[in-house]
């Protein structure tokens, strides 16, 4: 394992080879592509456990020049250290569960090797992007996790909705990727360098105005890619992608590369407390909305992706409260619980075909393991203790305690609705009457054995705290005190039993309620108007723009000039000779005319040269 | 010697592909596919011989006759392109009816003339090889064209011949000023303040039409529509990166300090350009047009980096270049298969095409993200690197590029949305999907794409050189 920890390319490369193998002969690899495609997570998760048991001193990097024009030299390189060991553990538990998972969700699938070649590739990227040693090798890898993102999406390309929302999502993260670009060029003008490791000394010797606009602009890019206000609009209809995607990407890792960013930028934020305050802001006002508007959606998966927006959103308060650390833990056991319990979700559309949480009901006596996977995945994300989200968010809690009391308060509520949302969820899918899935049945073991092993991890990887926190090089003292603990358990509890008993009799609760609360419900299921309101002001506007500039200012001023000016010549010409309009001997004529009055002029006014 | 081939030797095949024309039309394919794989052997020997030589470059003395070729880092990547770009452009009118002899005669003939465009040292033989590139692109699109071919002919002709008309102004005032034709000797020499200041903006106006530079574009989306796929692909794929190389090869260096004071303007046309080509591709229902306007805004990042001038951007301007070079041939390769198909570019009428022909739905998605500057792939480090020096020398202004950037994705995934994916248009559903030929010509320039940005290292390596000395001529670093 040490040596696989030391030749990390490995994790860039095995992927990328399946890929290209998948994609070029997967007609006749068919039976065998899933297992081909779990080389590249087996790549990620041995490498990363390899440095991370290397321990915690133990950096390995490398680079070779990209693009160099005599001293001025693009590098590019890599670099695991235990931050980016640990995300590509994180990466390669994940993607194998979902590979696994994948085999029998996407049984029958034409465009089967297609999605296990994109996972691969998304695989590659994702690593690419977690080992980068400087911003452009980033960035290339986070644009490539975003192409997969697009691609998976829409996997069902010829469903209008798929393909829609395949380039909604590209678009919208690419306008915060601008802003990670404009960041790349500032620091690239101020440092000549593009290396991570640079960014301490040049946070320490720049303004601060110009780290204070890099970290802004590095957030830019983050809130795209992690679906952050007002960039979050993308998430939501991201979930048309097939479900294991949406665990793998959409939950677990490429959303949270934001995160990632932010933290390995680090330097530049310590540097700049006005773009921790942004960013604490932004990161408590998302964590909270979503969570309102995750309580409202009838489809599971939409209430999965309000969630993850919701939670992604507690990541970045622990960051703008200054502690990257507590943010990566959130990270890692929201990885896991996210993961389980968009399976489980992938699990129930499978069984019961459908994902309308209004049809479901009783589905825990058809599909029991589902329904215990999706409980263990639910209680970890209220944040029950001893589950693995009990902890984390708890530290999260704690951070932002420090900095604002009132952003820590705003988090709890946030934490008793995410509470609220759960039990709502799993009451309407698994408990009560069946409704309409009669049908439903347990999923096969290669959907059901990867549940497993997420369900033990959102159940466990809280007691990891220390060693992980330790191995990210927190000196400890992060104890968390009986202050937090009592109200987030409190919210935790309140918020379950709040859930669970409203909608216990009655699946469509919501419609009883008063008129001022359902009309505030109907809002919040359609994310307050925010997004199509964004489409609206943004989508028609810019094609009139792109319209009307065509039709006036490129075809009747720009064009018709030149037009007028060929038209006029020509009418010169006929004038002048009786010549025939347009005729290409003529405006040679013309031309060699010209270029002797023109060098008489030239002539004339170099005189004196 | 080896030089002098690479220009009669296309000539030769066009003299050859001609006559076998007249008795064997069919035959005359063949003709040309032999003549542009074997030039695509002697580029690559070429290559090889500048490359092991210790200068880096390679040259033929016959000055005497006004016959001196060099080739250096600058024209390589530009050279080998149009080797490249050649036998494509073969396979892409293997089908041709109309007279197919002379068809590829004019091609092999184009060929020649830009490969002597690239490979000119001297200031008469780059005039003559400039105009003669002219007269075998007039034809393809005049008479192998579509419906309006003879307007769009015309237009072509009227607005590069006024700005080469221009150019030669400024290259008599160059070799009477400085006494010399050689290209090396003017710069050498050197011009006094006035005159580099005329010459500069005499010779811009040549390049700025070929390039071609905002406002002066619009030739540009009619030459394609109605250009043969084979036209379109040398027109896109290199005459346009004659006008970037001349910028390079001769206005910088000849007249640095006019080229100085020029930059703003520079900069402000190539980033109008950036993001008005975007705005203006988004508009778009004609899908050849869609690409051609799209070239303006690539073409724009050319601008660009020569406005920042500094040794990187100076081949960050190549490796844009020969980026777009690959992905626009590939685009329109792609656009002109769909229409033998189809008979129509009417992007309304298509829609989830990936179902019918997924090989070919497959190529255009590659093209597509290729065209909107994809990390991995061709556009990516040419654009990044342009944006990143464009931000040393001019700050800010680079959040409008940025701007183009974003706009680049929606114009090339609305294309992409609207022809390859969402239900089928059932009009098409017996379309025939790539056949070998096609995968041929298709398969090389994915290859280039793939390799020029994972690697542009391979290009930028060559470039470097040149870059730095010209760079320091404009005493920039």
């Amino acid at each position: 394992m040490t040596w696989f920890a030391s030749h990390p390319l490995g994790v860039l490369l095995v992927p990328l080879v399946v890929a290209a193998m998948l994609g070029a002969f997967g007609r006749w690899l068919r039976p065998a592509a899933p297992w081909i495609a779990l080389l590249g997570p087996a790549a990620a998760l041995v490498t990363g456990a390899g440095a991370l048991m290397a321990g915690e001193s133990r950096v390995v990097v490398g680079s070779v020049p990209w693009i160099a024009v005599g001293d001025r030299v693009l590098a590019v390189g890599y670099r695991v250290d235990s931050l980016s060991a640990l995300m590509l553990v994180v990466l390669g538990v994940v993607a194998s569960c979902v590979v696994v998972f994948s085999v029998g969700y996407m049984r029958g699938e034409r465009g089967w090797s297609r999605y296990f070649a994109l996972i691969s590739l998304f695989c590659a990227s994702m690593a690419g992007l977690v080992i980068a040693s400087g911003l452009v090798e980033l960035f290339i890898g986070w644009e490539l996790v975003g192409v997969c993102s697009f691609l998976l999406i829409g996997f069902w390309y010829d469903k209008p909705a798929a393909a829609d929302a395949a380039r909604k999502a590209f678009l919208t993260t690419r306008v915060g990727d601008a802003g990670l670009l404009l960041a790349m060029a500032l620091i690239w003008t101020k440092t000549g360098s593009m290396s991570i490791d640079g960014l301490g000394r040049a946070a320490a010797t720049l303004p601060p105005a110009v780290v204070t606009a890099a970290a802004l602009l590095l957030f830019l890019g983050a809130a795209g890619k992690s679906a952050q206000f007002p960039l979050h609009i993308w998430l939501p209809d991201a979930m048309e992608g097939p479900t294991p995607v949406s665990a793998l990407i959409h939950a677990a890792t490429m959303v949270a590369a934001g995160v990632y960013l932010v933290a390995r930028t680090w330097p530049l934020f310590a540097a700049s407390p006005v773009a921790q305050g942004v960013v604490l802001v932004v990161g408590v006002f998302t964590a909270l909305a979503a969570a309102t508007a995750a309580l409202a959606q009838t489809d599971i998966k939409r209430v999965l992706a309000y969630s993850t927006i919701s939670q992604l959103g507690f990541m970045f308060a622990a960051l703008g409260a200054g502690n990257w650390r507590a943010a990566i833990f959130h990270l890692v056991t929201h990885a896991a619980f996210k993961a389980l319990l968009f399976l489980a979700a992938g699990s129930v559309i499978h069984g019961a075909g459908t994902q309308d949480l209004r049809q479901m009901g009783g589905l825990v006596r058809r599909m029991p393991a589902t329904a215990v996977a999706w409980m263990a995945g639910g209680l970890a994300l209220a944040g029950v203790p001893p589950l693995a989200g009990f902890f984390s968010k708890d530290a999260v809690i704690a951070a932002v305690m420090h900095r604002s009391p009132l952003a820590a308060w705003t988090l709890i509520l946030a934490s008793l609705l995410t509470a609220m949302y759960v039990a709502r969820s799993t009451q309407l899918a698994f408990f009560g009457d069946s409704r309409d899935v009669y049908a439903a049945h347990e999923s096969p073991l290669s959907m059901t054995l990867p549940l497993g092993v997420l369900a033990g991890l959102a159940c466990a990887l809280g007691f990891t705290a220390t060693a992980l926190l330790g191995a990210l090089g927190a000196t400890g003292g992060e104890s968390i005190s009986a202050a937090i603990v009592v109200p987030a358990v409190l919210a935790a509890f309140t918020g379950l039993a709040t859930g669970w008993f409203v909608w216990a009799r009655e699946p469509g609760a919501e419609n009883a309620f008063p008129s001022w609360l359902e009309r505030a419900w109907g809002a919040a299921r359609n994310g307050y108007g925010f997004d199509a309101a964004v489409v609206r002001a943004t989508v028609q506007p810019l094609m009139t723009l792109a319209t009307l500039t065509y039709a006036f200012t490129d075809r009747i001023v720009i064009d018709g000039t030149a037009e007028g000016v060929s038209k006029g010549a020509g009418g010169i010409a006929e004038w002048l000779r009786e010549l025939q309009n347009g005729d290409v001997h003529w405006y040679g004529a013309m031309t060699a005319a010209g270029v002797v009055v023109l060098l008489t002029v030239v002539v004339w006014l170099t005189r004196g040269a | 010697m080896l030089l002098t081939t690479l220009i009669t030797f296309p000539f030769a095949g066009a003299l050859a592909s001609w006559l076998t024309g007249r008795w064997a039309p069919r035959a005359a394919r063949v003709v040309a596919l032999t003549v542009a794989l074997a030039e695509a052997g002697l580029v690559v020997s070429a290559l090889l011989a500048a490359s092991g030589a210790a200068s880096g470059s390679l040259t033929t003395g016959l000055t005497g006759i006004g016959w001196p070729l060099r080739l250096d880092g600058l024209a390589s990547p530009l050279v080998a392109l149009t080797g490249l770009l050649g036998i494509v452009a073969v396979l892409a009118s293997w089908r041709v009816r109309k007279r197919p002899g002379a068809h590829f005669a004019m091609l092999l003939a184009l060929q020649g003339a830009v490969t002597a465009v690239f490979l000119a040292a001297d200031l008469l033989l780059f005039y003559v090889a400039w105009e003669a590139v002219l007269i075998p692109m007039f034809f393809l699109i005049g008479v192998w064209g579509h419906e309006k071919r003879r307007h769009a002919a015309m237009k072509f002709f009227a607005y590069t011949f006024a700005g080469s008309a221009l150019m030669l102004v400024g290259l008599i005032v160059v070799i009477t000023h400085t006494g010399t034709t050689s290209i090396a000797g003017a710069i050498k020499t050197g011009l006094d303040a006035r005159t580099g200041t005329l010459v500069f903006w005499l010779l811009a106006a040549g390049f700025a039409v070929k390039i071609p530079v905002w406002p002066l574009h619009t030739w540009l989306p009619d030459a394609h529509v109605e250009a043969p796929t084979a036209g379109s692909i040398m027109l896109a794929g290199i005459l346009l990166k004659m006008g970037g190389y001349g910028f390079i090869r001769l206005g910088l260096p000849v007249a640095p300090a006019a080229a100085r004071a020029a930059a703003p303007v520079l900069a402000t046309l190539g980033i109008i350009a950036i993001v008005y080509g975007a705005l203006m591709a988004l508009a778009q229902t004609d899908l050849k047009r869609l690409v051609a306007y799209s070239s303006v805004a690539h073409m724009g990042f050319v601008v660009l980096a020569i406005s920042i001038g500094s040794k990187l951007a100076l081949t960050a301007a190549v490796l844009v270049m020969v980026a777009h070079g690959l992905t626009s041939a590939l685009l329109f390769l792609l656009v002109g298969m769909l229409h033998d198909r189809t008979h129509t570019r009417d992007i309304a009428r298509f829609g989830g095409l990936l179902r019918v022909v997924p090989g070919w739905g497959t190529a255009l998605t590659f093209g597509l993200l290729a065209s909107l500057g994809l990390p991995g792939l061709a556009g990516f480090p040419g654009e990044l690197v342009s944006t990143l020096e464009g931000f040393r020398a001019w700050g800010w202004w680079m959040a409008v590029v940025a701007v183009g950037v974003v706009l680049a994705g929606a114009y090339n995934l609305r294309a992409l949305r609207r022809v390859a994916h969402g239900p089928l248009a059932e009009e098409w559903s017996d379309m025939r999907d790539l056949d070998p030929r096609e995968v041929a010509a298709i398969v090389p320039l994915a290859i280039g794409i793939v390799v020029l940005g994972v690697w542009p290292g391979l290009v930028s390596s060559a470039v470097a050189p040149v870059a730095e000395a010209i760079a320091k001529t404009l005493g920039g670093g």
